[in-house]
C-alpha cells in the first residue's frame, strides 16, 4: 500500500525538471525532451488519481471509472504527434540555420 | 515496509536519478538515453498502481516509438556537445524563488497528507478488455478526432521535414539534351 501523495510528489517532481530543463537547457532536442518528461509526469498522477478514485468512490454513478487511464493514452497521442512535428521543424531549422542552439535562433528578436 | 513501497521507491528512485541526469548531462544523446530510464521505471509505477496496459503501452510508444524518433533525430542533425551560454536574468530572476516555493510547498503537501488513503497495488482492473470498452464505447468521439489529429501530424511533418525544391529537374533535363 503506497499513499497517493507519494505519486504525487514524483509527478510534481518529474514535471519540476521538466521546467527546469526547458529553461535551462540551450539545445532545442534536449529542450523538446523536458517537454515529454512533463508530460510524463503528468501521466503519473493521472494514473495515480484513477486508482484513487477508483478505491474511494467505486462504481459512483456518473463517474466513468478508470477514465484517468484512457486520458494517459490521449496524452501519449498528442505527445506521439507534437514530437513527430517538432522534429520535423526542428530539422527545417537546422536545415535553414545550421545551428541547434536556441541562443542563436533569433531572428524574430527586435 | 511492505513490497510495494519498496518497489515504488526503487522505481520512483530510477525516476529522480534519470530526470537529474537528464538536466545534468550536456550531450543530448545522454539525455535522451537517460529519458528512455525514466520512462521504463514509470512503466513499472504503473504496474504497482494496477494500470497494465498502460504500462505496457508506455513502454511501447513512449520509449519505443517517441524515443527512438529522438535518437534518429540527434544522429541525423549529429548534435554535438551543449555549448555553455551565459544564463538569462529573468531566468535566476523568477527560477530560484519558484523552485524554493515549490519545493515548499511540496513539503508541506506531504507533511499534511502523509495519512490519505492508500492505493493498494493492482487496486483497478487495467486490463486491455476495460480500456477497450472505455475507448470504443464512453470516450469514442474524442478517440475519433485523435485520428484525425495524427492524420493531420503524419502530413504536417511530411510537408515540413521534406526538402525544399532547388532546381527544378526537368529544367536541367533540358540543359543535358
Amino acid at each position: 500500500m503506497v499513499p497517493i501523495s507519494y505519486y504525487l510528489v514524483l509527478s510534481g517532481f518529474l514535471f519540476a525538471c521538466g521546467v527546469a530543463g526547458f529553461l535551462i537547457k540551450r539545445n532545442i532536442i534536449t529542450i523538446f525532451m523536458s517537454i515529454e518528461l512533463m508530460l510524463n509526469g503528468v501521466n503519473l498522477s493521472f494514473v495515480a488519481f484513477a486508482a484513487h478514485w477508483h478505491v474511494i468512490a467505486g462504481e459512483a454513478k456518473g463517474l466513468v471509472p478508470l477514465s484517468g487511464q484512457v486520458f494517459v493514452f490521449f496524452v501519449m497521442v498528442v505527445a506521439a504527434a507534437e514530437a513527430a512535428v517538432g522534429l520535423a521543424i526542428i530539422i527545417a531549422v537546422y536545415r535553414n540555420r545550421e545551428t541547434l542552439n536556441v541562443d542563436q535562433l533569433n531572428l524574430l528578436k527586435l | 515496509m511492505s513490497i510495494h513501497l519498496i518497489l515504488f521507491l526503487a522505481f520512483g528512485a530510477v525516476c529522480v536519478a534519470g530526470a537529474i541526469n537528464l538536466l545534468a548531462q550536456t550531450h543530448p544523446i545522454n539525455s535522451a538515453l537517460s529519458l528512455i530510464a525514466v520512462m521504463a521505471a514509470l512503466a513499472g509505477e504503473y504496474l504497482l498502481l494496477g494500470a497494465e496496459f498502460v504500462a505496457a503501452v508506455q513502454v511501447i510508444v513512449y520509449a519505443g516509438a517517441i524515443m527512438v524518433l529522438f535518437v534518429f533525430t540527434i544522429m541525423l542533425l549529429n548534435a554535438g556537445e551543449e555549448e555553455r551560454t551565459k544564463g538569462s536574468r529573468v531566468a535566476t530572476l523568477f527560477g530560484v524563488p519558484g523552485i524554493l516555493i515549490a519545493s515548499v510547498l511540496v513539503g508541506w503537501m506531504v507533511l499534511r497528507h502523509s495519512g490519505t488513503e492508500a492505493v493498494a497495488a493492482g487496486a483497478l482492473p487495467g486490463d486491455p478488455r476495460t480500456i477497450g470498452q472505455l475507448l470504443f464505447h464512453d470516450f469514442l468521439l474524442p478517440f475519433e478526432i485523435t485520428s484525425v489529429l495524427i492524420l493531420i501530424a503524419i502530413m504536417g511533418s511530411v510537408v515540413l521535414a521534406s526538402k525544399p525544391p532547388t532546381t527544378p529537374r526537368s529544367v536541367s533535363v533540358r540543359k543535358v539534351d
